[in-house]
């Protein structure tokens, strides 16, 4: 059974038609690549995902169960976790803090119930040593990582809080090839965990490195979603650019 | 594990305890402190007395008690313009209800804290409920504010100010909690210092030390990401809003107490004091960085200058002047001192 079954889910905004017809699975232990260009609807289908904006039509089921997702507390317990590539941390705020925001571990009673501090840096930092990241001070603003690092504690942070499912939106779009290594290298950690994970992305390399479905998206519409052992990295890189118009606009540039 | 725990350890101490110093928000006011200190028991005769620290203390715990919960606002991320003149509304709901009622002053102390809170909590939600940014929305009730002070107070009392309730039943009592003098080792001090470092203690726990705190950085600091984290923003910053109405309400008990009538009129520009205090105190005017003990050395600060001016003997015209110049200086210093803290690494 999958974790997360989209069937023919859309979503309007207004009288913009933003996804339509979008069908997707993603099960233990695997990775749902989604890709698309800029404005074709990958943003949308995350918040529907990660319960920012519920969808309008189709359905969504978790673990079989068909659902509406009304906020992102709720798609966090149901065990989806969204990294966002621009806005997963708060800079200014250390590590430790950053990592268990919005769950906080507390310990004592009534007003001095207060937040567990030695268990929060201890757990931060022995986690991220578990996902390779050997950081000095946890104490440390997050803004004074690297971008790469960043991605990294803010999946390190969906995987310690329980998360089945994780979508990750363009987790290496701003990053340096190294760097870009690293957060491939987590994802296809968390999937030997037994995590599912949908990765959102207009890299086809990336994608391709590590996905075993790949979903295709152009203007809010699906047009192609293929198993890995159906597509070449060529034919995804290529319906990717999309396809004919890419050979329309070589002729274009050779004439030129 | 406790292999972990150890290696943990061992790796804290790599940071030298001097840029952890360095990195604290109110390093920078802590400097600017000592520097007025300084500077007026060099240029101030009596500066040093008991009496007048006392009486500096005083008009610190003035503008401290309302910089508290301004600065957790400001690290939330968001201002309060209606602050100053809120102070004078819980002053005047307070006397006016005892007053017409012919209650006990204690009734009206109670009515005024409600009707504080539901100020502050008018201003936290049209905020989170219309998104305006909240200068507009403090603005908005800073103005309303004004005008009701005045206008019911005249509707009311027939002048611009209330009438005394010094001889009504429940005074005494009143008078000790929110304005009493206490002397210790011969030397007076007003129980709003007390109130005023209770304060400072309470929301430096709140902030430091409660998962409402991790929030107020969160909001403020990055907004999204809190809420996509599932941080209640929302109610996080309405609360913060009704911590500013707390202060204000304390403070408006205060003045009440003090005197026992009220000037409908007053407290107009408080808003700008406090909000200076916080930021000299190391608050980032964008929000997400700052701490409770930071506004405290910014209301001594302000204390200090204010009452310094008078022991020197000068006009107290250039008080003004004076702020300015320490407003400008402490946040250069601050900024200065952050850049520096996060380059050494």
């Amino acid at each position: 059974m999958s974790l997360v079954e989209l069937a023919e889910v859309s979503k309007h905004y207004g009288n913009v038609r933003a996804l339509e017809g979008v069908s997707l699975t993603v099960g233990a232990g695997e990775v749902t690549c989604v890709l698309g260009d800029n404005g074709a609807g990958k943003s949308t289908l995350i918040k529907i995902i990660s319960g920012l904006h519920p969808h309008d039509g189709g359905v969504l089921r978790v673990d079989g169960e068909e659902t509406r997702l009304a906020s992102p507390r709720e798609a966090l317990d149901r065990g989806i976790a969204t990294v966002y590539q621009d806005l997963a941390v708060v800079p200014l705020m250390p590590v430790w803090r950053n990592f268990f925001l919005g769950s906080e571990p507390r310990k004592g009673k009534g007003p001095f119930r207060r937040l567990d501090v030695a268990h929060m840096r201890r757990t931060t930092w022995e986690k991220l040593r578990a996902m390779g990241i050997d950081l000095r001070d946890v104490d440390q603003p997050i803004g004074t990582l690297s971008g790469g690092e960043r991605q990294c504690v803010a999946i390190a942070r969906a995987v310690h809080f329980g998360a089945r499912v994780l979508v990750l939106d363009e987790p290496t779009a701003a990053l340096g090839v190294k760097q870009s290594g690293e957060v491939l290298r987590l994802v296809a950690r968390a999937r030997d965990e037994g995590l599912g994970v949908v990765f959102i992305t207009h890299n086809p390399h990336h994608a391709y490195l590590v996905g075993d479905r790949f979903v295709l998206l152009k203007r809010g519409t699906m047009v192609g979603n293929h198993a890995r052992d159906e597509i070449t990295l060529d034919e995804l890189t290529r319906q990717m650019a999309g396809g004919n118009e890419l050979d329309d606009l070589r002729h274009e540039l050779e004439r030129a | 594990m406790s292999a972990a725990t150890a290696a943990l350890d061992e790796r804290l101490v790599e940071t030298s305890p001097l840029r952890r110093l360095l990195t604290r928000p109110e390093l920078g006011s802590v400097v600017g402190a000592l520097a007025v200190f300084v500077f007026f028991a060099l240029a101030a005769d009596g500066f040093l007395r008991a009496a007048s620290l006392s009486t500096v203390l005083y008009a610190a715990s003035t503008i401290g008690i309302m910089a508290v919960p301004v600065a957790l606002l400001m690290i939330g991320g968001e201002f309060d313009l209606s602050a100053g003149v809120l102070v004078t509304s819980s002053a005047l709901v307070s006397s006016m209800f005892s007053y017409q009622m012919t209650a006990n002053t204690w009734v009206g102390v109670g009515v005024s804290l409600l009707v504080t809170l539901a100020v502050g909590a008018f201003n936290g939600i049209m905020l989170t409920r219309t998104k305006l940014p909240s200068f507009i929305v403090t603005l908005g009730t800073f103005l309303m504010l004004t005008g009701m002070n005045l206008g019911f107070t005249k509707l009311i009392a027939g002048t611009v100010s209330t009438k005394s309730i010094a001889d009504m039943e429940g005074f005494p009592s009143g008078h000790a909690v929110f304005a009493s003098t206490l002397t210790v080792g011969g030397v007076d001090f007003k129980i709003t210092i007390l109130w005023w470092l209770a304060l400072v203690a309470v929301a430096s726990w709140i902030l430091l030390r409660t998962r409402a705190g991790n929030w107020i950085y969160a909001v403020g600091g990055n907004q999204d990401a809190a809420r996509a984290v599932g941080v209640p923003v929302a109610k996080t910053k309405i609360g913060l809003y009704m911590g500013v109405a707390f202060g204000a309400w304390i403070l408006g008990q205060h003045l009440l107490f003090s005197y026992d009538v009220v000037q409908s009129g007053e407290g107009v520009g408080n808003e700008l004091i406090y909000i200076i205090a916080a930021v000299i105190g190391g608050c980032l005017i964008t929000g997400g960085y700052g701490s409770a003990a930071g506004s405290a050395v910014g209301a001594l600060i302000f204390g200090m200058t204010s009452k310094g001016i008078v022991f020197a003997e000068w006009n107290p015209d250039w008080f003004k002047f004076f702020l300015g110049g320490m407003l400008l200086l402490a946040t250069l210093l601050n900024t200065w001192v952050r850049k520096r803290a996060e380059a050494v690494k």
